[in-house]
């Protein structure tokens, strides 16, 4: 077959797979909104006040609902994440009363909390989430950046897509209406409104601040080694690209013994 | 294969060559004479024995650290992420290295395919490779469900249930592979064992690979038998290993930007969320690489039929050897069949994409087509294209590719003793 023949099959291909996957994509629920967030692409980086910030935001509306079971206190401290202190990090930790146990005589008891605690979840259970929130269950937000398509856009657009339902869609008790949810169906009331918290920092604590700032904090949650993975990968890639040029040349010449092209 | 006998030059090289000719399979090894003329799809080989030392190193370091348990999995993987030291390089390059391993096998197999390096002399090491390529599937399959993630279990779900469809036997069958009467932890600790055990078989079957491929030596782009050692062939080392090694490193930046800049990118999701027997995905996909034979198992409106076609859409590659009438290897040399070779290339990629859609509307029928085309390709396109194709001139020696004016085999001949 001619080159040109192949490359017109291949184009007629590629056409037919965009229209099918265009035709796919036509659901309810809008697009996830595009943020340009300081950690994407090679050398991202997090925003570490937008980390602190988000932690705030985290603490005092998230996690009322959401646990985050795989991080631990001593996690906010350690570089490439919010990067508190020593001393913030004891304090934060200390803030929360953690159920020890069995002592000497055999019985459980409460202590305030240590760095190497995992973070304190809301309910004893998944039951007990589901049974406080109405059947439905709030879920972890340990990987939750990385469990949902569209990653931190996804979840940013989800705060930010609370609107009244359009007409004609009518809402059980309970389930609100969000412009980017899958299903454009959601248990969780709009969690965030203006100022609900208090940034210590004096930003103000806008929807559209908040939702940043706790996405921010929820892909690091996810993601704690995304800074190290980031610089270690460019060191790596160019460690490689010097070896391979120098290969390339050793089999040049090597290969200069015999009448082949390699 | 060389003839020459090899005599270590120490007393010591000798008195142990003697009694284990290890030093022999060395000099073979690096003497081995190969095709000058192999073009970079032959380096796949060497990329492939990497990936596979890869997968077993970081495995091993891996399983150091993993709790096969149905409530531990899940929260063991975290661990390694979070809190071992380099967790998250290892396993990132563990379930991206999975990955590359499948993109560089299907690059040598379709290689295989182009310059019918499956036919006479070398059917046995066509076999054990696809017997490989069978072992790579388990593993990964095995593999992916050990996170326990939601895609784990409902793969699992439904990879297992396939051999519910067996008649009579199925059902027992399937509760026999389970070790429990669904998928559950007895499940989840024997795939962690068959997991661990399927990379050391493909090790051996890698060696007979090897060993098998040493007896005919390479094919090469022209596909014809070459005299060893000549003009037409290089000693293994140091020309192949430094090209392998080339062609290793190129392949290792795009595995690196992989693993440090998009690790999740192959991977689904869905399998950040722990694994819920109660909650069922909205769509159960495989893994990219196993994409076109989901296609071909859904496209089936029976079970039982789809789960053969899918076994068949496999097995019928062992039997292509003698499929192909042709007598000519490389497809270079086989107008007709070349371009039935791009056919099929494009149709395994569209049964690929098929397989990520919905199994409904025009996907359902595009998978269908996909399909019958999957197997008349073997069935038919192989056979009688073999037989009816006129071949363009073949060279006579590697030195010697082109012939102006088309072959003269005298000329070919005359031309080559002047060399």
């Amino acid at each position: 077959m001619k080159r040109s023949n192949i490359k017109s099959l291949l184009f007629i291909a590629t056409l037919l797979l965009a229209f099918t996957a265009k035709l796919h994509s036509a659901g309810g629920e809008a697009e996830p909104l595009k943020v340009d967030w300081s950690f994407k692409g090679i050398t991202g980086k997090f925003d570490r006040a937008s980390l602190q910030r988000g932690f705030q935001v985290y603490k005092e509306v998230c996690s009322s609902c959401h646990s985050m079971q795989y991080l631990s206190y001593r996690n906010l401290g350690e570089p490439g994440g919010p990067e508190f202190s020593e001393q913030e990090v004891k304090a934060i930790a200390a803030s929360v009363e953690i159920v020890d146990g069995p002592d000497e005589q055999g019985e459980m008891f409460t202590r305030p909390g240590r760095p190497a605690d995992k973070f304190k979840s809301p309910y004893s259970n998944v039951k007990a989430s589901i049974a406080a929130n109405g059947g439905a269950y709030p879920p972890d937000m340990s990987v939750l950046v990385k469990a949902r398509p569209g990653g931190s856009n996804y979840i940013y657009s989800v705060l930010m897509g609370y609107e009244d339902p359009p007409e004609g869609v009518s809402l059980d008790d309970g389930v609100y209406y969000n412009k980017y949810m899958i299903g454009n169906k959601i248990k969780m009331a709009s969690p965030l409104t203006e100022d609900i918290v208090e940034y210590s920092d004096g930003t103000q604590a806008t929807v559209d601040q908040m939702s940043r700032d706790v996405t921010t904090f929820l892909t690091w949650a996810a993601e704690p080694e995304l800074e190290e993975r980031h610089s270690t990968g460019v060191k790596v890639i160019i460690y490689l690209i010097l070896l391979t040029t120098l290969v390339y040349l050793s089999m040049k010449k090597i290969w200069s013994r015999v009448d082949t092209e390699v | 294969m060389s003839d020459h006998e090899y005599t270590p030059k120490s007393k010591a090289g000798k008195w142990f060559n003697d009694r284990l000719p290890l030093l022999t399979l060395g000099a073979h090894l690096t003497d081995y004479p190969t095709p000058k003329n192999l073009n970079y799809w032959w380096t796949f080989g060497g990329i492939l024995t990497f990936c596979l030392l890869t997968q077993i190193i970081t495995g091993i370091v891996l399983a150091m650290h993993y709790v096969a348990h149905a409530d531990l999995a899940f929260a063991s993987v975290e661990h390694i992420m979070r809190d071992v030291n380099y967790g998250w390089l290892i396993r990132y390059i563990h379930s991206n290295g999975a990955s590359m391993f499948f993109l560089a096998v299907y690059i040598h197999i379709f290689r295989s395919l182009f310059y019918g390096s499956y036919k006479s002399p070398r059917e046995v090491i066509w076999i054990i490779g696809l017997l490989i390529y069978l072992l790579m599937m388990a593993a990964a399959f095995m593999g992916y469900v050990l996170p326990w993630g939601q895609m784990s279990f409902w793969g699992a779900t439904v990879i297992t249930n396939l051999f519910s469809a067996i008649p009579l036997v199925g059902e027992s069958i399937t509760t026999w592979l389970w070790g429990a009467y669904s998928v559950d932890n007895p499940t989840l600790n024997r795939f962690f064992s068959l997991h661990y055990l399927i990379p050391f078989l493909i090790l051996g079957l890698v060696v007979l690979h090897i060993w098998a491929l040493h007896v005919p030596g390479n094919n090469n782009p022209v596909g014809i038998d070459i005299k060893k050692p000549s003009k037409d062939t290089v000693p293994f080392h140091p020309y192949i290993t430094i090209k392998d090694t080339f062609a290793l490193l190129m392949f290792m930046i795009i595995f690196a930007g992989f693993v440090f800049f998009s690790p999740n990118v192959l991977g689904h999701s869905d399998n950040y969320i722990p694994a819920n027997p109660l909650v069922t995905p909205a769509h159960i996909v495989p893994e990219w690489y196993l994409l076109p034979f989901y296609a071909i198992l859904r496209s089936v409106p029976d079970k039982l039929g789809g789960v053969i076609l899918m076994f068949g859409a496999i097995f019928i590659l062992f039997v292509l050897p003698w499929l192909d009438t042709s007598k000519v290897r490389s497809a270079v040399f086989r107008p007709i069949y070349r371009q039935f070779y791009w056919i099929f290339v494009l149709d395994v990629l569209m049964l690929g994409y098929m397989g990520a859609m919905p199994a409904e509307g025009i996907y359902l029928v595009l998978a269908r087509v996909g399909t019958i085309y999957y197997f008349a390709h073997f069935i038919i396109v192989m056979p009688v294209v073999g037989l009816l194709e006129k071949t363009d001139p073949i060279p006579m020696s590697i030195s010697e590719p082109v012939l102006s004016g088309g072959a003269d085999p005298a000329l070919a001949r005359k031309d080559n003793e002047k060399i």
